[in-house]
């Protein structure tokens, strides 16, 4: 068994791109990513693509194939789907693939296309990662989900609006020198505190934006690797994926995510690693009150403890353990689709020393990325190393 | 005008909860869920059976959605709250009471309203 090397990356500017279409975004990360490994396309043998919403967006089911094609690809493809955490999956699919012995190389990536439809239909189409008959119908939109999760944290171990103000802020800092993401706009806790609410205590500043944007990634053997003389550092030696029941109200707890524990078990399980090995991870922050219940599932706080991390300064790029280098889905922005590999894509740079916060972690080794589906019902877990 | 589809035990649930009369689903080792269900997620028991819904229940968790979706815009902003009755916990609107004075722990009992955006539908919770 191999752990997959990440032959190479690419992610578009996240933004708005109201001109292009989902192919064309995908087409460009895609193409990069495969010049970026130097692998002949004919060598790759498999694609595993994540996508959302894009029946509702460009109404266009069966994206697999499509998003083949506009990468010069004639492997056999699949969309994989588990709301904001496709992509997440769909590298764990990849993953396995390699592992198994079936490819020698494998393209992973995912795309959205989300700001063509306006803020309201995007709201009603991320909606729908909720459960349709008992939550959307009760009015339940994602920033009402968290929102839901937010005060039920703030009862039951404390901690404040002005707390996750903190992450806020932290992640728009890191964003700066982010030249792929949405938001290079710097704020203060009074501007995120003064923003127009959204579902309380959620505001503006607490969610991330909507976003065009697609990402790709090429994973290979080291066996292939070496072959083909690639530069390719940094390996993926965990993979884990946990699941939750999907309503919010089915969930003995409102303040923890059960799924995320679990995927981060497994894929530490399967690294041969714990929380005090890793020296950073990207985490599934579409809201403030996410970032704190990643770290806490990613066992780097106990429960209760992860809300005042980025108020102390501990996940600041600074920080003992920087959470979010790239901005994170709060200021980075978050194509649904596309996300979980923009994710993979910022911690093989990190470690490798390429992305532009590399130097807030100079002599890294181990990252992790967080991705989580609607709210936590879906995640994945993935530890990347750098190899000697 | 054709009439709305209906959505199986969901709208039989609406219609018992409308005429004081709801229930949940009870397996044999005494974990609740809302219909439909075949199965208990939890310990994967089939022998789900209706048991009657507790006449009140407590608010868990509200937030006040004032960026709604469009089923929602003539509703907005509206408070959106999980409510524990017993051995179930269900989803609905907050009504009857000003959104800046709904609390975690506020007693509530369960009813059916309409949305003002759409008419149809929606499971409702007022103090009592």
């Amino acid at each position: 068994m191999s752990d997959p090397r990440i032959a190479g990356a690419s992610v578009t500017q996240f933004g708005k791109h109201p001109e292009r279409t989902g192919r064309d975004l995908f087409a460009e990360a895609g193409l990069e990513a495969l010049s970026q490994a130097g692998i002949d396309p004919e060598d790759a043998e498999a694609l595993y693509y994540g996508n959302f919403m894009g029946e509702l967006a460009e109404h266009q089911g069966h994206q697999g194939p499509l998003m083949a094609e506009a990468i010069g690809l004639d492997v056999p493809a699949t969309r994989v789907e588990a709301a904001c955490a496709s992509a997440g999956t769909a590298v764990r699919e990849a993953v396995k693939t390699i592992r198994n012995g079936e490819a020698e190389v494998v393209v992973v990536g995912g795309a959205e296309r989300m700001t063509n439809i306006g803020t309201a239909a995007a709201t009603d189409a991320l909606a729908i990662a909720a459960d349709d008959l008992y939550e959307v119908r009760a009015g339940m939109t994602f920033p009402g989900a968290y929102a839901l999760m937010a005060r039920s944290y703030f009862d039951q171990y404390g901690g404040s609006h002005e707390d996750l103000a903190h992450v806020a802020v932290k992640n728009h800092e890191h964003a700066l020198v982010n030249e792929h993401a949405q938001i290079q706009q710097e704020i203060t806790i009074e501007d995120a505190l003064e923003a127009p609410t959204i579902a309380d205590p959620l505001g503006l500043y607490d969610s991330c934006p909507i976003t065009d944007g697609a990402a790709a990634a090429v994973l290979t053997t080291e066996a292939y690797a070496e072959e083909h003389n690639l530069d390719a550092p940094v390996a993926i030696t965990g993979t884990g994926q946990g699941g939750d029941n999907l309503a919010l109200q089915d969930r003995p707890h409102l303040a923890q995510t059960p799924a995320a524990d679990k995927a981060a078990e497994e894929a530490y399980g399967d690294a041969g690693v714990g929380p005090d090995d890793v020296d950073f991870a990207e985490v599934h922050d579409c809201f403030t009150i996410a970032e704190v219940f990643a770290i806490e599932s990613l066992g780097f706080y106990e429960r209760g403890e992860g809300i005042a991390a980025a108020r102390n300064g501990e996940t600041t790029r600074d920080g003992d353990r920087p959470i979010n280098l790239s901005g994170g889905l709060k200021a980075k922005g978050h194509p649904v689709g596309a996300t979980g590999v923009a994710q993979l894509a910022t911690v093989a740079w990190l470690l490798d020393g390429s992305h532009p916060r590399a130097d807030a972690v100079p002599d890294s080794t181990v990252g992790v990325a967080h991705n989580a589906g609607g709210t936590v019902a879906s995640t994945t877990v993935h530890v990347m190393e750098v190899q000697e | 005008m054709t009439e709305s589809a209906q959505d199986g035990e969901y709208d039989a649930w609406l219609d018992s909860i409308e005429s004081g009369d709801g229930y949940y689903l009870e397996c044999s080792n005494g974990h609740g869920w809302l219909p439909p269900r075949r199965v208990c997620p939890r310990c994967h028991d089939q022998e789900l059976s209706a048991v009657d819904l507790p006449e009140s229940g407590e608010i868990a968790s509200h937030t006040t959605i004032t960026v709604p979706t469009p089923q929602f815009e003539d509703d907005a902003p509206y408070v959106t709250a999980i409510a524990d009755f017993g051995p179930v916990s269900v989803t609905g609107l907050v009504r009857g009471v000003d959104p800046d004075d709904v609390a975690i722990g506020d007693v509530v009992g369960i009813d059916v309203g309409e949305r003002v955006t759409t008419g149809e539908r929606a499971v409702v919770f007022r103090p009592r």
